[in-house]
C-alpha cells in the first residue's frame, strides 16, 4: 500500500500554485490540466465503443 | 331519486394527474433506445451519482462540526470525500453539458429538459462556493475576501456577505443543496417523460423544405422510450 509520505513526495504540493499567464489568460495549471482531462474524456466518450452496443443495434 | 357524483378529492386529482403525465412504464422503463448504449450517455447518471456521495459525506460533516473535520483523521478523511465527490460531480456535470449541448438536446420538446438541467449548473456553483467558504480555515478566508470583491464588483455583495460564515453555512447545507436536489429530480423525472435525446439524423436523412423535422427523424418517433412529438408539444 502506498504511504502517504510517498504520495506527498511525488506530488509535491507544498508551494504556491504555478500559473500560466499569456496576455490577458491567467490561469492555475492544475485547473488547465483538469480543463485538458476533461476534454480528453468527452472525445473519448464519443470515439469508445460502447460494450454491447454492437449487439443493440444488431437487435430486432 | 338520483345522487350527484361525489367531486374526486384534491388527492386523487393529484394522482392521476401525475399519472397522466408520467405514467409507470415511463417513470421506470423497461428498455432504453439503443443509442443510449454509448459512454456519452453515462455522464448524467455519474453526476447523480456523485451527488449522492456528496450528500451523505455532508450529512455526516454537518453532524460532527467544523472541528472533527479539522481534527480528526476520519474527520480529514470524510472532508476528502466530500471535496472530491464535488470534483467528480462537476467533472462528469460539465462533458454531460458538452455532450447535451453538442447534441442540442432541446430538440423534440425537450426544453425544460436542457433548462433544468443548465439551471442546475448554475445552482450548483454558489453551492460550491460557499462550502469552500465555511470550510473555517485560511483557504475560506481567503476565498471569502477574493469572491467579496468579485461580488461587489458585479453589483451584488450587498444581498449576501460571503465573510459570513452563518451565513454561508446555512445557504450551503439546506438551501442551495435543496434547490440543487429539487432541480435534478425535476430534471430527471422531464427525461424520463420525454425520453431520452436521440442522436442527429445522419444528412440524408434531413427534412426537405416544407417538411416537418421529426416526420423524418428516426429517433423522434416511434422508438420505444422515446415521447412522440405530440407528447413534446403539450409540454
Amino acid at each position: 500500500m502506498i504511504s502517504a509520505g510517498v504520495l506527498g513526495a511525488v506530488f509535491n504540493l507544498n508551494h504556491s500554485a504555478h500559473v500560466v499567464h499569456w496576455h490577458f489568460f491567467q490561469m492555475s495549471v492544475a485547473n488547465i490540466v483538469l480543463i485538458v482531462c476533461m476534454l480528453l474524456v468527452f472525445a473519448l466518450a464519443i470515439l469508445l465503443p460502447f460494450p454491447g452496443s454492437r449487439r443493440r443495434a444488431g437487435r430486432p | 331519486m338520483s345522487v350527484a357524483p361525489a367531486k374526486p378529492s384534491w388527492t386523487a386529482r393529484t394522482r392521476e394527474a401525475a399519472v397522466a403525465a408520467l405514467p409507470p412504464e415511463k417513470l421506470l422503463p423497461d428498455s432504453q433506445p439503443t443509442y443510449v448504449a454509448s459512454w456519452i450517455y453515462i455522464f448524467g447518471v455519474a453526476s447523480i451519482a456523485s451527488l449522492m456521495v456528496i450528500i451523505g459525506s455532508g450529512v455526516i460533516l454537518s453532524l460532527k462540526g467544523p472541528a472533527w473535520w479539522h481534527d480528526t483523521s476520519i474527520g480529514h478523511f470524510f472532508n476528502s470525500i466530500h471535496l472530491w465527490a464535488v470534483e467528480l460531480f462537476f467533472f462528469a456535470m460539465v462533458v454531460h453539458l458538452w455532450g447535451k449541448y453538442w447534441m442540442a438536446a432541446w430538440r423534440g420538446g425537450r426544453t425544460r429538459v436542457w433548462i433544468t438541467g443548465a439551471v442546475t449548473f448554475l445552482v450548483a456553483v454558489p453551492t460550491a462556493l460557499t462550502g469552500y467558504v465555511s470550510q473555517q480555515n485560511f483557504d475560506a478566508q481567503w476565498i471569502a475576501t477574493q469572491a467579496k470583491d468579485g461580488l461587489n464588483s458585479v453589483g451584488v455583495g450587498a444581498f449576501f456577505n460571503v465573510t459570513n460564515f452563518g451565513q454561508m453555512y446555512s445557504y450551503h447545507v439546506l438551501l442551495l443543496p435543496v434547490a440543487v436536489s429539487a432541480l435534478v429530480v425535476a430534471h430527471v423525472l422531464l427525461v424520463r417523460r420525454h425520453g431520452v435525446v436521440p442522436p442527429f439524423p445522419l444528412a440524408a436523412e434531413w427534412p426537405r423544405a416544407g417538411e416537418s423535422e421529426n416526420a423524418k427523424t428516426p429517433g423522434l418517433t416511434g422508438v420505444e422510450g422515446v415521447s412522440s412529438d405530440a407528447d413534446g408539444a403539450s409540454s
